[in-house]
Formats: C-alpha cells, structure tokens, sequence
C-alpha cells in the first residue's frame, strides 16, 4: 500500500510514519488502558466498604516496607492465602563460635527453627536471633528483642545484588579499557561510556581537585557509576532497594571519609586544628568546630543518599497503593498518571544523586589536598586592612 | 500526641515550607543570573541543580527525623 502512494512528499511521509509509530502507539494506549482495569481484589460487599479500604492500607504499608527492608529471601511472588511463597533462598553464612553455612529456606520465613551445632537460630523481623528450643523471643526495655545475636555475614538481597553490580562493572569498564588499544575510538558499550567518563573527569574531577586528579579517578568513577547504577536498579520491579540502605550510604560515605583523611596534607589539618592567622582564643575555639565539620561532612553524605532513595520509593510505592486502596474508574488512572509523572522524576533523581555524591566526594578530597598558595598572615604579623 | 493537635505533621509542614522557600530563592536567582547572560545558561543551570540537591538532601533528612 504504501508503495502505490501518490508520491507527494507530505502524503509518503505520513503514511510512512504512521507505520513506524503504529506500533509505540498501540503499547502506549494498551499500557494505559491496562490503568483501568487496576482492581487487587473486589469489593467485599458484605463488611463494607470501609473495612475493607483499612486492610487494603495496611497491606500497602506492609509491602513497602518489605520491599524497603533488606532480607534473606529473594521471593519473586508471594501468594498470601495459600500462603505459598515462590523464590530464591539466598545463603545465610552465621559466625557464631564457628562459621555455620546454610540456606535461608529452613528457617520457612520465620516460621521454624533452626538447629545446627546444639544452638538454635530464629528468623525475627529479619534478623537471626539465637534462642533456646522453643524459640522463645525475650524482650528487652522498650519492646525490642534482648536475645543473643550472632554476627550475620549472610548473602541477603543487598549483598548479592552489589556482587552482581560490580561484577558488570568490571565486564563493562575493562572491555571499554581494552578497546582502546585498537585505535583512539572505543567500539560496543564503551561508546556510551566515554563520554560518562570524560564528563567525571572533565566536570568533576579536574576542577575540583587539581593537577593530581588521577590518583583519585578511579574512586570517582566507581562511586558514581555504582550509585547510579544501583539507584536505577531500586526503581526496577525487582524488588531490591540497596542505596536506601543506610548502611550502604554509611561504608560509601565511610571510604569517602577514609580518602580525605589518609590524602590529607599538613596545610588541612593545621586549618583544622590550628587554623593561622586567627588571635589565639578564637583558634581554640574554632578546633572542635572543625573537627566536628570533618565528621558532618560525609554523614551529610551518607544522609542525604539514603534519605532521598527511600523517600522517592516510598513516594511511588504510596502512590501505587492508593490505585488499590481507591477501587474504582477515575481514580485508578489518575493516581497511574501520578505514579508515572514521579517514576521519571524519580529517574532523574537516580542520576543527581549519584552526581552529587561523586561531586562533593571530589570537593572534599580536593579541599584536603589542595597546596595554598595564598599566604595567610603569620601569627605575629596584623591582618591587613585595606 | 493528642488527636486533634499533631506536632508531628507541624513539624514536617514547616520543614517543607522551608525547603519550599529555599528552592524558590534558588529558582529565583537562577532565573535572574539567566536572564542576564543567556550565554552562561548552561553553568548557572548546573550549579542551580547542585545546590537544589544539597537542599532536597537536607529537607529529607529533616522530614525522616520527624
């Protein structure tokens, strides 16, 4: 049909278009027509439909923070009435005197116990508490758990998910390093990762920390590509949630803080400790003002990671839930509407944060290594006044 | 606390009035430095995500405490 077109110029090229998009144009309007049909369960005509509503609230809130928490069970899909669930039992690796190995599927989700070496184990919350042979929970002062709690160096969720992160990182980087030895361009994925490369260099790392930049690209690089990596991978269906860990942020932030440290050169910490060209009282008061500065500066980075990846799933997740909460014709494409509008300002959000972390990693690191050149007034001399 | 009188919510309403004020300060200035030298668009538009960042960063760990 399209080659018996009268060959106008504006006619071919519509018909032509037409063809390409009619496929986009069909997913898009079945995606968005699917938002009506976004029921859970029907309504119980019985109780009412305020009950209902209430348990539908709290379902929600339960979900989210199962899918905020870290665990030790990959489940893919979880069937609440028959009370099946369906997924990957992740390896549970416990130091207790003895390193004790086994997978997560005897402890049935809390429900079991398990026994291994005369000392019995118990799923709680998340967490593996040691407990004697019934399972007894004894709590402490403010309703927490007071039992003994053996170290739990388990491969959750979050651990593998980080193994398999930097494991394509290094697949990604090192054939994006080996392509360059065949000529200046880089060839497949490394094509996309140039510029992303240069940009951290040319944007973050030169002008923040100077002529001695490439001691610390490598940092730089890694911190920003597996933040942002991981925070798209939280946005994804998959269930995984590793930069609202907090303490994830906390060894990121941890690393950042051992860098400047150990790069520091003698003008930082006299700028700390003893800052010149200030009269004395004033410098012993300003020395625990700046050391407390050295310790709010990365936990601000800590922080402020993990508080904005938690708080935008929890912004889309709520949003989605209300689709369910509120059963009916207007309110289920709207709220999907919503929950799309903040899924892609989420998106942005993935990248800036990944941005600033690396951004202000490289301030620091800058701030610590820099040689003044300025000259600050000695001790004895006036500051002068112009 | 009491039904009627949340401190809690307060708290996070003024939390985001003040992240609300200070963004639009920033809006407002980088609209202004823009509108001076369209040719550095580019680098004001920059620092303005920057430091809407670092803002965002401090309303929501505000709004977490509470």
């Amino acid at each position: 049909m399209i080659t018996f077109a009268p060959k106008f110029g504006g006619l071919k090229f519509y018909q032509k278009m037409l063809k390409e998009n009619v496929f986009r144009n069909l997913l898009t309007i079945a995606i968005v027509g699917m938002s009506f049909t976004a029921f859970a369960a029907p309504a119980d005509p019985q109780t009412g439909d305020a009950t209902k509503a209430v348990d539908t609230k709290d379902e929600v809130t339960a979900f989210i923070d199962h899918h905020l928490a870290d665990s030790h069970y990959y489940s893919f899909y979880a069937d609440a009435e028959a009370g099946e669930h369906y997924g990957l039992p992740l390896p549970i690796i416990l130091w207790d005197n003895g390193l004790k190995v086994f997978s997560s599927a005897r402890f049935h989700h809390g429900e079991e116990l398990v026994e291994m070496d005369g000392n019995y184990y118990r799923l709680y919350h998340s967490k593996i508490y040691k407990t004697d042979a019934e399972g007894t929970i004894t709590y402490g002062e403010k309703g927490y758990p007071s039992n003994e709690r053996p170290l739990d160096f388990s491969l959750t969720k979050n651990v593998v998910t980080m193994i398999l992160v930097s494991i394509l990182m290094l697949i990604l980087f090192s054939s994006l390093a080996k392509s360059y030895k065949k000529g200046p361009l880089p060839t497949g994925f490394g094509r996309v990762l140039e510029p992303l490369v240069l940009y951290v260099r040319d944007e973050i790392a030169k002008p923040n920390i100077g002529k001695n930049y490439r001691k610390y690209m490598g940092f730089l690089l890694t911190v920003f590509f597996f933040i942002w990596i991981l925070n798209l991978l939280g946005m994804t269906p998959l269930g995984v949630n590793v930069t609202g860990n907090i303490a994830v942020t906390f060894a990121l932030a941890l690393v950042t803080f051992f860098i400047t440290q150990f790069s520091a050169n003698k003008d930082y910490w006299k700028h700390i400790f003893w800052m010149p060209g200030l009269p004395i009282p004033m410098k012993i008061i300003l020395a625990p003002i700046e050391v407390l500065g050295m310790f709010t500066k990365p936990f601000a980075l800590m922080i402020r990671l993990f508080a904005n990846m938690t708080a935008g799933h929890v912004m889309v997740m709520s949003l989605l839930g209300l689709i369910f909460v509120y059963q009916n014709w207007i309110a289920g494409p709207a709220f999907f509407g919503f929950t799309l509008f903040i899924s892609i300002i989420e998106l942005l959000v993935a990248f800036l944060q990944a941005y600033i972390f690396t951004l202000l990693s490289a301030l620091y690191i800058g701030m610590a290594t820099e040689e003044h050149s300025d000259h600050h007034p000695a001790d004895n001399e006036d500051i002068p006044v112009i | 606390m009491q039904e009627v009188l949340n401190l809690d919510l307060i708290g996070a309403g003024l939390i985001i009035i003040g992240a609300g004020f200070g963004l639009g300060k920033i809006g407002s200035a980088a609209m202004e430095g823009i509108a001076r030298q369209p040719e550095a668009a580019g680098k004001i538009q920059t620092a303005m995500i920057i430091i809407a960042a670092l803002l965002e960063g401090v309303a929501f760990a505000a709004l977490f405490a509470v």
